[in-house]
């Protein structure tokens, strides 16, 4: 199938629902963007405006897939926050900073598209990248101290204690 | 960890009594002071920022979020002298008094309409604001009036320094602070300058100059009001981009782009003086008429006339009145203000009428009572 817009191979599948019936769009990927680019441009105020392109972007990134690849995308799971890339992609917003870490792949284009750059530049806070990574494994634990508490295994729980209370302890 | 100073106003009535202070004062980006003040009325940078070790928002429980809370509140009253804050619980804040908040624009209408655990830390000259869950853990904001970047970068960028000393951040090598929305990530750095610009959108220019800074990566949304025609014709230009550009680079970008649009403005205005001078001071004085004599009158219509009467006394064609005067009005004729102004919950019927009775009463001098701003002559 050909891009409504140009002879190039349509390899983006829209279907619009914002209107009364759906409207199908097949389009290459330049001309997907730039209509993905530009439904952003609507919304009212600066932080919408640039939430929603996150959005239809995070969207944007599964329609490359065939139907299986989705599928299997769509249920990556963060094993920190437990987010699901399906969740991600229909909301815009992640759930922990290891998302950045499990769903580097997806977001990496997205980034660009936002923001042309994917390397930070500017303030840094002064404790090390290091203790930042360190705290954010919290979050597994936590979670997993609470599901072994659930499941009343309370040697993996004690454990579990433990390696927060040192990760806890470490920073102060 | 604990606060050596703990809030000053834990109690309701504490709240109640510095929320009424803050009514009628004057908040810091309506002064009306600072460099070009006439167009730009203030500038505004926040930064987000997130505890490394809690998940975001959509992820967090409310325990995860009460724990946020406590942690950031922490941090910020923490060697801060705590008279110099107000600390408001959002969660069991009255729905007028969060209104009230976003009216002068200290939280934002997502932190005052949202769910769960969530407040703000207001700095009392309202130099500064903090959100604590909104859409990321920690919002930072600082405002001034007139343009004004430099000062406002220093604030908030102290008060980031400040924290950081007593949390861990969020933050990677290679995407630099991490945050909810993959919009904010780098320097979770929002740069934003409102301007008053009626000229231009009286002789229809303004979609011009939207369109040459949407090529520049630069946002442009009206105040108040949704889509592009903005109420009272403020705009605010803010940055998109937040990865891959430092701080400054990123205020600077900013800061070059509003020489220019200010100078639209005054060509504009001269434009209008030259041209068509009978008509435009047929407008402003139309509009001051109605706002002096109007029975009932809408929020929008107010902000649209008071445009008009702030343009008509920076030209010289409006004397009975001041730009204070002006620019406490556009606040204090707002829904949330106008009813706890007036200390009564008014319908909208009752508000316009109560809005066209505030502006008679502060734009007509026999009565004398448009000198001290907030009017002790509400209720």
């Amino acid at each position: 199938m050909r891009c409504q817009r140009c002879d190039k191979p349509a390899t983006f599948h829209i279907t619009e629902l914002t209107g009364g019936k759906p409207v199908e769009l097949h389009l290459c990927e330049d001309h997907a963007r730039e209509y993905l680019t530009q439904a952003g441009n609507e919304p009212a105020s600066a932080g919408s405006m640039t939430a929603l392109l996150a959005q239809q972007m995070a969207k944007q990134l599964a329609l490359g897939q065939t139907a299986e690849e989705l599928a299997e995308l769509d249920q990556q799971v963060c094993p920190y926050c437990g987010i699901s890339f399906y969740e991600f992609r229909s909301q815009g917003r992640l759930g922990c900073p290891y998302d950045y870490v499990v769903f580097e792949k997806e977001l990496q284009p997205l980034l660009l598209n936002i923001h042309g750059e994917t390397q930070h530049r500017g303030k840094r806070p002064s404790h090390s990248v290091e203790l930042s990574r360190k705290h954010t494994e919290l979050i597994r634990y936590r979670r997993q101290l609470q599901e072994a508490v659930q499941e009343e295994n309370y040697e993996l729980a004690s454990r579990l204690r433990d390696k927060i209370r040192d990760i806890e302890e470490s920073s102060s | 960890m604990t606060s050596k100073n703990p809030p000053p106003n834990e109690s309701v009535l504490d709240l109640a009594r510095e929320l009424e202070q803050l009514i009628r004062s004057r908040g810091e980006w309506l002064k009306g002071s600072g460099p070009e003040s006439d167009i730009v009325i203030s500038t505004r940078i926040r930064l987000a920022r997130n505890l490394a070790s809690y998940p975001f928002r959509s992820r967090a429980s409310d325990t995860d979020r009460q724990r946020i809370q406590q942690i950031l509140k922490e941090a910020i009253f923490q060697d801060a002298d705590a008279s110099q804050f107000i600390y408001v619980d959002l969660e069991s804040l009255e729905a007028l008094d969060r209104q009230l908040l976003v009216e002068r624009q200290l939280v934002s209408r997502e932190l005052a309409e949202g769910q769960g655990p969530r407040s703000a830390v207001i700095d009392r000259g309202e130099r500064f604001s903090f959100m604590i869950n909104e859409e990321d853990h920690l919002r930072i904001m600082g405002m001034a009036s007139g343009l004004n970047l430099e000062e406002v970068w220093q604030r908030v960028s102290q008060w980031d320094d400040r924290i950081e000393q007593r949390v861990v951040y969020a933050f990677d090598e290679r995407l630099g602070y991490l945050t909810a929305c993959p919009t904010n990530v780098g320097t979770g750095i929002r740069v934003s300058v409102m301007l008053h610009l009626p000229a231009l959108v009286l002789t229809r220019q303004i979609e011009k100059i939207f369109r040459s800074l949407q090529k520049l990566d630069l946002a442009v949304r009206g105040l108040y009001g949704e889509g592009s025609q903005a109420m009272g014709d403020f705009y605010q230009i803010s940055n998109q981009v937040t990865l891959g550009q430092s701080e400054q680079e990123i205020m600077k970008k900013v800061a070059d782009i509003i020489p220019a649009i200010i100078d639209y403005e005054r060509k504009a205005r001269e434009l209008l003086v030259r041209e068509n001078l009978r008509n435009l001071h047929d407008r402003i004085s139309r509009a001051f008429g109605i706002l002096r004599t109007a029975q009932t009158i809408s929020s929008e219509e107010t902000m649209h006339l008071l445009s008009s009467v702030r343009m008509g006394i920076h030209l010289g064609l409006i004397k009975e009145i001041g730009i204070l005067e002006i620019n406490d009005l556009f606040l204090q004729t707002q829904p949330a203000h106008l009813q706890k102004l007036a200390g009564t919950e008014l319908d909208q019927t009752d508000r316009d009428i109560e809005r066209a009775r505030f502006l008679r009463r502060h734009l007509n001098k026999e009565d004398g009572s448009q000198t001290a701003p907030g009017g002790s002559a509400s209720g």
